[in-house]
């Protein structure tokens, strides 16, 4: 169903979904992005640095987050503009005797919510919240999204 | 060794082009989870009325941290990135990036500053097409943890 811009009220919740990331994800998307920062593959080093262990690249919930988006207006390209705060690290567990590939990992709870709107431009400001547990995990996550007027 | 702060405001010759790759945007796709048929589908993302398949939101990221390293990694910079923590990221889109572009990017220290023995960098990374077109402008801040 096509999203139309009078349909749209601020606060309004769009949708909403659960993130799974586990230590394979944080592979694929090391490999994917070029971001070969040991502290999202290594234990050892990420404890070394000072981290419970390994942690989610900010920019894989990042980029993961905004699918959300992409979801309920249909269109990539419609989002103009996206952009976030790394509140809290997401660590990724590596439970004893779980195939990491196929383990449950962190998870992540995603809702969009209708921030902003602007009729003269016809864009929707798309507000994310997205938590572990109880802790906001990105904050400011925001995406401005073109709507059809009509 | 802390920020530099005398770095504020300077611009790094940008890296040669980087080309934009179908299997490069589907297995970025792959990597966040991002299903839509534009970004894996070549029909489908020319029935959209794009020229190839289409990038995902964040994938000028993979372009534009290419390019900061020439400021990241510029021993002048005093940035030790064993101590880097993102602390923010903005996109904002021009027109998408598509298969097939040949994109050049620049980085700009838009802020240095400096705290104890760390500090927080502001860089901006402007992306345009091979026509000199704006593309992307992406805004990334890394805050530098200082010693304790």
């Amino acid at each position: 169903m096509a999203v139309i811009f009078t349909d749209l009220s601020v606060g309004q919740e769009l949708a909403s979904t659960t993130l799974r990331l586990n230590r394979a994800d944080l592979v694929r998307y090391a490999g994917a992005s070029g971001d070969l920062n040991p502290i999202h593959w290594n234990d050892r080093f990420a404890t070394e640095v000072g981290l419970p262990g390994v942690i989610a690249h900010g920019m894989l919930t990042m980029g993961a987050a905004v699918q959300l988006v992409t979801e309920w207006i249909g269109d990539p390209t419609a989002i103009l503009d996206y952009q976030t705060r790394f509140a809290a690290m997401v660590p990724v567990p590596d439970p004893a005797g779980s195939n990491p590939a196929g383990a449950e990992g962190a998870e992540l709870t995603i809702v969009a919510a209708v921030g902003k709107l602007d009729a003269a431009a016809s864009t929707a400001r798309v507000d994310l919240t997205v938590t572990l547990g109880e802790e906001k995990v990105l904050t400011k996550a925001q995406a401005l999204v073109r709507v059809a007027a009509a | 060794m802390s920020v530099n702060a005398a770095l504020q405001g300077t611009s790094y010759p940008p890296a040669p082009a980087y080309a934009v790759g179908r299997e490069k945007i589907r297995e970025f796709a792959l990597a966040v989870k991002a299903t839509h048929p534009v970004h894996l589908d070549v029909e489908a993302a020319r029935a959209a009325g794009h020229a190839d398949l289409v990038a995902p939101p964040t994938f000028a990221v993979v372009i534009a941290q290419k390019a900061e390293a020439a400021y990241i990694q510029d021993p002048a910079s005093g940035i030790d990135f064993s101590r880097v923590v993102h602390a923010d990221e903005r996109f904002t889109h021009y027109r998408p990036i598509v298969a097939g572009d040949e994109i050049t990017a620049t980085v700009t220290v838009d802020r240095a500053r400096a705290a104890g023995t760390g500090g927080m960098v502001t860089t901006r990374t402007e992306l345009v097409d091979a026509a000199g077109q704006p593309v992307t402008t992406v805004l990334s801040t890394l805050l530098v943890r200082g010693e304790e």
